[in-house]
Order: structure tokens, then C-alpha cells, then sequence
């Protein structure tokens, strides 16, 4: 019967697709993102497999749903399960919704981590964020001082006066100037995170202090606009706009030297981190508890505190050096 | 001259002939033809629990489906009920948050998916719109109120037997969820097929305004049709809801188009008029059996969408080419 013959043969077309199950003796980790198709998770998803070329022994199945729901994710969950899969390394679309599923693969023995957006804690061992809010703190004005080695005056420019991120990233940020003599914040100016109204902070902050030698801008959208106002002032190489902002979006940026260097979490890394530390769990190398620290290859180390979750590294800085590998991906 | 010499046949071919060409065969062959397939490309397939957690892919939306079918027969459509979903699970979590019984809590969910459901009756029967524009309507509606009230945020803390409905097993393997879509298929076979509710469902279908003519009340059917869809609804909200452990306004998004996708598949006309459950139930265990297949391949979620894209074009071009070949 043809329709017989039609499925037999999609379904040994989509076995030619992915590959045909891998050799009994290796370790499979799976990389759960919060859908398929994002540059940001194609990156981690490189960094899982230089994980595995590392250890050797791992196959890694990058998997996800088609649009970021919850529900599409509990599918996934379900038939990695069902294959056994010995590691599930998740961000999640819904910290609560893929708890209970997560929580049976566990029951059935498979090691689970989140990893950028994490699960409740019911539902995996350990959490890993990509940085932490001292390290974003500390780098925010690290980035601007080391471009200022005679010292000299900065400026915030932030999202909303509420925004709790920022705020917290500024007060890290205060509690270590200490440690950069002779760089004075002068200002704290708020953009809101829109385009317009952040441009026209930037602008009135390069009139109200002549001699700004540097504008942190702890926000995506408002490092862009700040990079947008300096350029057109014509003071780019004079006042460098720095912070934490997306390299498809800051390319323009170091281009023009309005920025010479920003930071953001590394996906790479993320993906290269999330796959050692799902191996050394499910190997029993290392155990998900409160003050132990997982090794991560060339990462080093992270460190879980009382919930289990640990930081990374330093948001990982990017400049003319490195800025096209990444341009591209998100 | 007496009437009864006179022989009117009241079908047209022997019921093994209509049974063997029928769509409800065909589509079971095509599940069988797929239960075969996965058995022979994973090794993970023929696996009692696995195969119990694969039922979770499409019991939920099949128990929406058995009252989308009747009202597709009927001419009418209900695109609403994704976010129906939404919203009596958010109004679940917000009772769930002042203690209450895990009752009140399914009740709740219930009487506000019927609730929406007579919303949207009551804006094309009485008002006389066109279903397909009012419950696009509604779609943004009911889980724009959702979006409202949660925001970002999320209601957890449901009670622990709640758990049951869509984490609970009845016996084995067999879950609680499949247990319920089994029964209500067998309740909507009845009533589709065995009543006259069910009769003046496909006459108002075939054509509506001679159905009125002949004292078929059309705008009470359709106005319960909606309803039921609503209440429906509200049952697949209380089982994912229960499954999940938690409410965020994006809960079932995008469910409403899998949903007709099951009725169409299962043989329903789009135009109305015809359709049969049993062939909806075999439609359901097609599209899990094809998602659950794909899944242990580890094919990604895109590929999948293609593959049910397809088969849904193929299912329904199949007999039409056939004939056209046979020409």
C-alpha cells in the first residue's frame, strides 16, 4: 500500500536526517534551548560540541521546541526520556511548567542542569548562570578604566530608575571603585530603555561635561544610542561609550570607535560550560550541592551556593579583535 | 397500489464495501503504517511507559477536538480555545491561591470555559457574526485578560492532589488524562452519531436555513455547540494546568491550529457536513504517534511541522488523486 510505503519512507528519510543512534558506549547529553533556530543558542550549541570533542566519549543531541513554549519543551523532555538520555542540560521557556517533567527524568536517573534561564529548584540540580552580579559590576567599570590609565570621568547611563538589574549592577559597580583610582562617576542619567530618550541623555551629557572621557551604558539598547549620539557629536576616539550591549548591534560601534570595547555573556562559553558540568554530574565526578565546585574545563570553575546555582565567569569582552566571529550570531 | 412492493434501498453500498473505502480505514492503516515505522527506527519506541508518556502529546488537544469536530460539522469554528485554556487557568490560579478545595478549583476552570464558550455563542447566534472573525476575536481577548493579570509573573501553589488530572494514574501505565479522553470520545461518538442532536448537526451543516425550515432549532444547537467547545476547553485547561503545576498567560499558545488540524485530519469537511469522531480519536493517535516518533529521532520541532504539514496535504489529496488516477 503506497501510504504504508510513503511513511515507512519519510520516517527512514528523517533517520538519514539526524543520524542514526550513536554507539552504545557514549555518554549522551542533551542541550535543551527555547527554541530552535536562535543565534544565540546555535552558539551554545557549538560550544556543547567542543565540549564533547574534549571529553571524547559524549555524544550531544541539541534539541528544542519550534516556538518558545512551555509545552513544547515537556515534549522534548518526554522523548529524551524515553530514550534514556544520561544528562539533560535546559534553558527554560518557564522556570515552573518543565519542574514536574524534569523532575521525572531524575527519578529515571538522568542528570539535570539549567543553564541561562534557570528551573526551580525542584526540577534540576544546579543552576548556571552566565555571570554574577559582583563580576558584571566589576566589569562594567573595568572596561572604561582600562581604556583611562591617567584616570579621568565617567558617566552612567542607565535603563529605567527602577529597573532592578541595573540598579544592582550599579551598587556592584560603587562598592569597587576603590579599586580604579582617579575614575570619578560623574552622573547617572536614566534612558528608560528607549532609543530616543537614551540618545538625548547621551547628547545632553556630553554638553553638560566637557571633558567625559567614557559613558557606561549597563543596557543593550542604551549603549547603542549613547555609541549613536557620540558618533554623531564627531567625538568618537574621544569619548568611548562602553557597557553591555549585543555584538550584532555594536559592530557599527567599535567600527566607528565611538566604542573600543563592550561586554556580554559569551553563548559559546555557556553551551562549552552547561555540557561539562552535565559530564562531570552524571559521571559522578562531581556532586550539585551547596558549596561544591564543578569543574568546567578550560572555564575552571564554578562555585554553587545555597540554591545550588553558580556564576560562570566575567562577562566575556569583545572589541575589534573578535567582534566579526560574533557578529553573525546574535 | 400498495407502498411496500416498492424497494428503496436505504444505502447505497454493503456496509464491509463502505467500511473498507471509508476514510476512518484509511487513516487507521496510516497509524498503523506509523506505529510500525517508529517500532523499526527506534529502539526506545515499543516501551509501555514510553509509550504512555507519548499519549500526553495529543490527549489534551483530542479532548478539544471532539467538540471542535461537531462544530466544524455544523459550519461553524471556534479558534478561541488556546486562549480559552489560558484564561480558566489563570482564573484557576487565582481561586488555588485562597486555599480552596482542588473541587472549587476544577470547577472554576470548568465554569469559566463554558462561560467563555457561550460568550462566543452569543456573538454568532445571536448576533449573527461570522464565527471565524468573533473568535479571532476572542483569541487576543480572552488571553490578552490573562496577560493583564499575570503579566510576567506566574500562579503556582495548586494543591497536591490536584497533580492527579494531568500526572495521575489510573491503573499501570494508563494515565488519568487518557482514561478521561477515552470516555469523553466514546460520549461524543453517541452524541454525534446516535442522537438527534447529532443528526441535526450535520443537517444544519449540509444546509442550515433547511434545517430551520424543518423545525430544527439551528441557533440553540450552535449556541450549545460553542458552549461545549468552551466547556472542553476548560477540561483540557484543568489537565494541563494539572500537568504543568503552574499558570503563565502563554499556556497553550498556539494549540488551536494542532487542534483543527486533528478534526480536519480525522476526516471532518472544513465546510462542514461531514466528519465522524472515530475518525477523529484515529487522527489524534496519528499525530502523536508522529510527533512522539520524531521526537525519539531527535528530528528538530521545524522538521516536524513539515512532516505534519505533509501529512495532512497527503491525507487529504491521497483519495482525490486516486480518483483521478482511476480515471
Amino acid at each position: 500500500m503506497s501510504v504504508m510505503k510513503k511513511i515507512l519512507s519519510t520516517a527512514a528519510i528523517a533517520a538519514a536526517f539526524t543520524g542514526s543512534a550513536a554507539q552504545a558506549e557514549d555518554m549522551r547529553i542533551a542541550l535543551v534551548v527555547k527554541a530552535l533556530g536562535i543565534g544565540f543558542f546555535e552558539a551554545a550549541a557549538k560550544g556543547a560540541e567542543e565540549a564533547a570533542a574534549e571529553l571524547g566519549d559524549v555524544e550531544i543531541i541539541y534539541t528544542g521546541p519550534t516556538d518558545t513554549t512551555a509545552e513544547g519543551q515537556i515534549e522534548v523532555i518526554n522523548s529524551l526520556i524515553a530514550q534514556g538520555v544520561d544528562a539533560i542540560a535546559i534553558s527554560a521557556n518557564d522556570p515552573d511548567a518543565v519542574a514536574p517533567a524534569l523532575a521525572r527524568a531524575m527519578q529515571r536517573g538522568i542528570t539535570v542542569i539549567s543553564w541561562d534561564s534557570g528551573v526551580a529548584e525542584e526540577g534540576r540540580q544546579m543552576h548556571l548562570n552566565p555571570s554574577s552580579n559582583p563580576l558584571i559590576g566589576n566589569m562594567i567599570i573595568k572596561l572604561a578604566a582600562d581604556h583611562l590609565p591617567e584616570g579621568g570621568q565617567v558617566a552612567v547611563l542607565s535603563a529605567s530608575a527602577t529597573a532592578t538589574n541595573q540598579n544592582i549592577w550599579i551598587e556592584e559597580m560603587n562598592k569597587v571603585m576603590g579599586n580604579y583610582p582617579g575614575i570619578e562617576v560623574v552622573a547617572t542619567v536614566y534612558g528608560d530603555d528607549l532609543a530616543d530618550k537614551s540618545y538625548r541623555e547621551a547628547q545632553g551629557l556630553m554638553q553638560s561635561y566637557p571633558d567625559l572621557d567614557a559613558i557606561i551604558a549597563p543596557t543593550s539598547v542604551g549603549i547603542v544610542a549613547a555609541a549613536q549620539a557620540v558618533a554623531d557629536a564627531g567625538k568618537a576616539g574621544e569619548i568611548n561609550v562602553t557597557g553591555l550591549g549585543l555584538p550584532s548591534e555594536m559592530a557599527g560601534a567599535i567600527e566607528s570607535g565611538a566604542s573600543q570595547s563592550f561586554a556580554i555573556w559569551n553563548p559559546i562559553d555557556l553551551g562549552y560550560s552547561a555540557t561539562m558540568i552535565a559530564h562531570a554530574l552524571a559521571t559522578g565526578e562531581a556532586t550539585a550541592e551547596p558549596g561544591a565546585s564543578i569543574p568546567m574545563g578550560r572555564m575552571g570553575e564554578v562555585t554553587l551556593d545555597d540554591t545550588n546555582s553558580g556564576a560562570m565567569a566575567d562577562p566575556f569582552v569583545y572589541d575589534a579583535s573578535n567582534i566579526a566571529d560574533f557578529v553573525n550570531i546574535f | 397500489m400498495s407502498h411496500t412492493d416498492r424497494i428503496i434501498p436505504d444505502r447505497l453500498q454493503s456496509p464491509l464495501q463502505k467500511n473498507l473505502k471509508s476514510w476512518e480505514t484509511l487513516l487507521l492503516a496510516v497509524a498503523i503504517g506509523i506505529f510500525i515505522a517508529n517500532s523499526f527506527a527506534s529502539p526506545y519506541f515499543l516501551n509501555a511507559w514510553n509509550l504512555s508518556d507519548a499519549t500526553f502529546n495529543f490527549t489534551e488537544k483530542a479532548m478539544i477536538a471532539f467538540a471542535m469536530a461537531l462544530l466544524i460539522i455544523a459550519g461553524e469554528i471556534d479558534l478561541s480555545v488556546a486562549s480559552i485554556i489560558a484564561l480558566a487557568s489563570t482564573a484557576m490560579g487565582a481561586v488555588a491561591q485562597f486555599d480552596v478545595s482542588t473541587l472549587t478549583i476544577v470547577l472554576t476552570g470548568l465554569a469559566v470555559g463554558t462561560a467563555c464558550g457561550a460568550f462566543n455563542a452569543v456573538l454568532v447566534t445571536v448576533m449573527g457574526l461570522p464565527s471565524i472573525v468573533v473568535t479571532i476575536g476572542t483569541m487576543s481577548l480572552f488571553r490578552g485578560i490573562s496577560y493583564i493579570v499575570l503579566g510576567d509573573q506566574a500562579y503556582r501553589g495548586y494543591p497536591r492532589d490536584f497533580a492527579f488530572f494531568g500526572q495521575g494514574y489510573v491503573w499501570w501505565v494508563i494515565s488519568f488524562e487518557f482514561v478521561l479522553f477515552l470516555v469523553l470520545a466514546v460520549i461524543y461518538g453517541i452524541l454525534l452519531h446516535k442522537t438527534n442532536f447529532g443528526r441535526a448537526v450535520y443537517a444544519i451543516g449540509n444546509n442550515a436555513t433547511g434545517a430551520l425550515f424543518s423545525g430544527i432549532r439551528v441557533g440553540r444547537v450552535k449556541f450549545i455547540l460553542f458552549m461545549l467547545t468552551g466547556l472542553m476547553s476548560g477540561v483540557a485547561a484543568v489537565c494541563l494546568t494539572s500537568r504543568l503545576g503552574s499558570t503563565r498567560p502563554s499556556i497553550g499558545l498556539g494549540m488551536e491550529l494542532e487542534v483543527v488540524t486533528m478534526v480536519v485530519l480525522g476526516g471532518v469537511n472544513i465546510l462542514g457536513g461531514s466528519g465522524s469522531i472515530p475518525g477523529v480519536v484515529i487522527a489524534a493517535f496519528v499525530m502523536g504517534l508522529v510527533t512522539f516518533g520524531l521526537g525519539l529521532l531527535n528530528v528538530p520541532g521545524i522538521v516536524m511541522s513539515i512532516f505534519i504539514g505533509a501529512l495532512l496535504i497527503g491525507v487529504i489529496a491521497l483519495p482525490r488523486l486516486w480518483a483521478m488516477w482511476r480515471k
